[in-house]
């Protein structure tokens, strides 16, 4: 993956910068030492690394306004970052950038029942959010895997989603009000604890912008009363254009449940080895989860497992109780955790329309012959969000680029069937330069004009989201103008 | 102008010579009045695609949002956001489009359970006003790819662009609904009352407060919402006895809410939104002669007010702009005479870096300043 060359000019500047950022912030807030640096060379993307020039820990709204107009002053990329659990590259430095991090900013600032919504620090975790409220009764419903570590922050920038959402939607859906500080240190508030914003809708832009727009300080987050009880079942098929059919039947059906998800044999075997939840060993398997009292739970399986039924499961197992439930969702959160056993893994995250599931698994089948690379699928099968998880090895020589070709090969695929690159992870770097096979010039120009608006001087999260060939054309032109 | 396709479209704006008025049915005449020549959507239309088993479906701009709505009911599903029908409060004529749905970001009294219009948007196609073909979005329910215009296209008014293209999120029709019904309520009691039941997780779908009833809706299937109904109206006993309304009558019940119907036939109309809890002040505040007419929907979140007459529009729109600059909200004057509607702000006028940044954008989606211009403020 390219990178843009670090400007001479601004790595010259590292101590009049470091003393200018030390002026405003704690001196523990201000990491320069090279040694010390090292921690925030890269997020969960780990193949690619860099040092930046520094790191800043803000504590506040108005330190995180100084610190973006110092650097906005003295021309130096920021590169903002939650918890570094990005799968893209979304926080990944440049050597002439200031990593911005909002892990010293969690609180908890207002917690309203009433109206229903937190207003939290954006470096505060997924989880911990929840965690706030949840004695009381309520959660918050988007839950990216990665939930007990990720940043609302992170969250905010990728529009994260999770297992849950064709329920409860994504994180925009679920975003009420941000506290946003653009590049140049301006503070504004964009919503709020009302429900629709005024004039155009510059929250909805902010979300899923990957941190390039500015920087999220404060977050008024949706909270939802918890449902009075969960339950999944479990089916097994023998081929993946059967279970894909059961997924469109149960959502045609009318019931909508909270969440279905989707493996194929190679991720189930996988899981088996590793996490033994008794698996059925079959081609496909889906795991269905409904809500509500337990009288509700069982008049919505009643319906689900008649339709399962209908098309000959190899096996179909219904939670009893909690310890089932348990095991049936055991297998499924240790997939990730299984496939790292056997090898290297590459996670993608393209989403595709839910009736091509049956073709692009077998293409997905046929191209995992042609590289030579084992491939394992699981999935949110509800939303058609895809999580290819292709294995490989770091440490053989050009396997890395091996992987990444059959990676890339697989988003382009997504977006030939009328899918996307990417469902919840974000293009950081790492779907970047594939942009153009889901936009055309015009439709990323039009993005990139958004970007001019917020941040003239193309300072904010470098290198990311667009193709260097159509961002760093509009980037140099500052730099040369300054 | 009634392009026929998006490339007529697109040359007819990039030869435009002056302001355009961009209309989809134009039922919803909302905004500061815009002078230019009248650019209909309404001969691009129909159903692009329609996956019911995918929930998702693809419809042209111009597509009137009846034909859309029959779609979806032959396959038991239906627009989530339940969008308004502006037509008997506003006084219009027309057909509604599903372009102008979005244009509008129109989304009726289930807003408060599943979201608003643009929570279901998936995905856009829009003509900017340089004439450029653009598209944002898709037609899958999780997309992360770049940039989200299609959120910036919702509400837009098509100041930014002329919308030639929507995809939705849609979802299952319930089997049945039960509306509880409290009399006598205060606006007070009212949003006290939607504010328990809303905290509840018996799934309220509609919590709305019209003529001094507190009405509640649950849907879903019919054990369920069987169920439910008991269980909160159990939890909402010191707020009085509900009456059950049930089959027609709650259909038509809540399309009034939807339409707002207590307000037909005012001539001047507001539309507050701010947080639920504070209605109740907001409302004794601004009327507390309650001489406006006035429905609450959103559990508080969204509060209707009109005036028979346009008589004092002015001073009450300065009082209302007044009271939820101290509580935090917005408040728009969605009907008024047109002289009111040029001196006045219709929409909320934003903080000073706020307003600077739409006016930047706006520059950039329409540089000729020729897409309705001057309609948003």
């Amino acid at each position: 993956m390219e990178m843009p060359a670090p400007n001479p000019a601004v790595l010259a500047l590292k101590p009049r910068l470091v003393a200018r950022l030390q002026e405003v912030l704690a001196p523990d807030a201000v990491i320069h030492d090279e040694a010390e640096t090292r921690a925030y060379e890269c997020d969960a993307l780990t193949a690619y690394r860099c040092p930046p020039l520094c790191a800043v820990l803000p504590s506040t709204t108005q330190q995180v306004s100084d610190v973006l107009r110092i650097c906005h002053e003295m021309g130096v990329p920021v590169v903002p970052r939650g918890s570094g659990t990005s799968l893209a590259g979304g926080a990944l430095p440049t050597a002439d950038s200031v990593i911005l991090g909002v892990a010293r900013m969690n609180d908890v600032l207002e917690v309203d029942y009433d109206n229903r919504f937190v207003r939290v620090q954006s470096g505060r975790t997924n989880l911990s959010v929840t965690g706030a409220v949840e004695a009381d009764g309520f959660f918050y419903a988007p839950d990216p895997s990665s939930q007990l570590a990720c940043a609302i922050s992170g969250n905010i920038a990728m529009n994260s989603g999770g297992a849950h959402c064709l329920k409860y939607g994504v994180t925009t859906n679920n975003l009420l009000g941000v506290t946003l500080v653009l590049m140049d240190g301006t503070v504004l508030e964009l919503g709020g604890a009302h429900m629709d914003a005024p004039g155009l809708d510059f929250l909805g832009v902010i979300c899923g912008s990957e941190g390039q727009l500015g920087v999220v300080t404060e977050a008024t987050l949706r909270i939802l009363p918890k449902p009075e009880g969960a339950r999944p079942v479990l089916m097994g098929y023998d081929s993946n254009e059967v279970a894909g059919q059961v997924v469109s039947d149960i959502i045609k059906a009318g019931v909508l449940p909270v969440a279905i998800e989707f493996m194929d044999r190679p991720c189930i075997r996988a899981t088996e080895a590793f996490a033994k939840a008794g698996y059925p060993d079959c081609e496909a398997l889906l795991i269905v989860e409904v809500e509500g009292s337990a009288d509700e739970i069982d008049e919505q399986l009643a319906l689900i497992t008649a339709i399962a039924r209908r098309h000959n499961p190899v096996e179909l197992r219904e939670a009893a109780d909690e310890e089932q439930a348990r095991r049936i969702w055991l297998g499924r959160k240790s997939a990730f955790g299984a496939m790292g056993q056997i090898n290297d893994y590459m996670c993608l995250d393209g989403t595709i329309p839910v009736s091509q599931l049956p073709y692009v698994l077998r293409r997905i089948g046929e191209m995992s012959k042609d590289y030579g690379l084992g491939v394992g699928n699981v999935f949110h099968a509800g939303d058609g969000n895809m999580h290819p998880l292709i294995l490989f090895d770091a440490n053989k020589p050009g396997d890395l680029e091996l992987c990444e070709a059959f990676g890339a090969d697989i988003l382009r695929l997504c977006v030939e069937v009328g899918g996307c690159l990417t469902g919840e992870h974000g293009v950081g770097i790492e779907k970047r330069d594939l942009m153009v096979d889901q936009f055309a010039p015009d439709d990323l120009d039009i993005q990139m004009a958004v970007k001019d608006v917020f941040d003239p001087k193309w300072l904010l999260n470098p290198a990311k989201v667009f193709p260097l060939a159509a961002s760093e054309p509009r980037r140099q032109a500052q730099i040369a103008a300054e | 102008m009634h392009p026929t396709s998006e490339a007529d479209l697109a040359e007819a704006i990039a030869t435009a010579k002056g302001a355009l008025r961009i209309q989809g049915g134009a039922t919803r005449d909302i905004g500061a009045p815009v002078i230019g020549t009248p650019l209909s959507t309404e001969a691009m239309d129909g159903i692009v695609e329609y996956e019911p088993g995918a929930l998702t479906l693809v419809a042209r701009a111009g597509t009137p949002l009846a034909q859309i709505e029959a779609a979806l009911a032959a396959e038991g599903q239906r627009l989530p956001f339940e969008p308004m029908d502006h037509r008997p409060v506003l006084g219009t004529t027309g057909t509604p489009t599903i372009g102008g749905v979005v244009a509008a970001n129109v989304s009726g009294p289930r807003r408060v359970q599943v979201g608003a219009c643009r929570d279901f948007l998936l995905g856009a196609r829009f003509v900017d006003g340089a004439g450029r073909v653009l598209k944002n979005g898709g037609r899958v329910m999780k997309n992360v790819t770049g940039y989200d215009l299609v959120k910036l296209m919702a509400g837009s008014f098509g100041t930014l662009g002329v919308i030639t293209e929507v995809s939705f999120k849609v979802l299952p029709i319930p089997e049945t609904q039960v509306t509880l019904a409290f009399s006598g309520h205060d606006p007070a009691r009212a949003v006290a009352t939607m504010a328990a039941a809303l905290s509840s997780p018996f799934e309220v779908s509609g919590a709305a407060w019209v003529q001094g009833q507190t009405l509640l809706r649950l849907e879903g299937m019919e054990r369920s919402v069987a169920y439910r109904v008991g269980a909160l109206a159990q939890r909402l006993q010191p707020f009085g006895q509900a009456d059950h309304i049930q089959g027609t009558a709650a259909n038509t019940l809540w399309q009034t809410i939807r339409d707002a119907g207590a307000l037909v036939g005012c001539e001047t109309l507001w539309r507050v939104s701010l947080k639920p809890s504070d209605a109740p002040a907001f409302l004794a505040a601004v009327d507390p002669e309650q001489q406006l007419k006035c429905q609450i929907d959103w559990g508080g979140g969204l509060i209707w007010l009109g005036a028979q007459t346009a008589e004092n529009a002015a001073n009450t729109h300065a009082r209302l702009r007044a009271e939820i600059a101290t509580l935090g909200g917005h408040v728009t004057m969605l009907k008024a005479p047109t002289a009111l509607r040029t001196s006045l702000a219709v929409f909320q006028p934003e903080p000073p870096a706020t307003a600077a940044l739409a006016r930047a954008l706006r520059h950039r989606f329409d540089p000729k300043a020729i897409l309705n211009p001057g309609l948003m403020g």
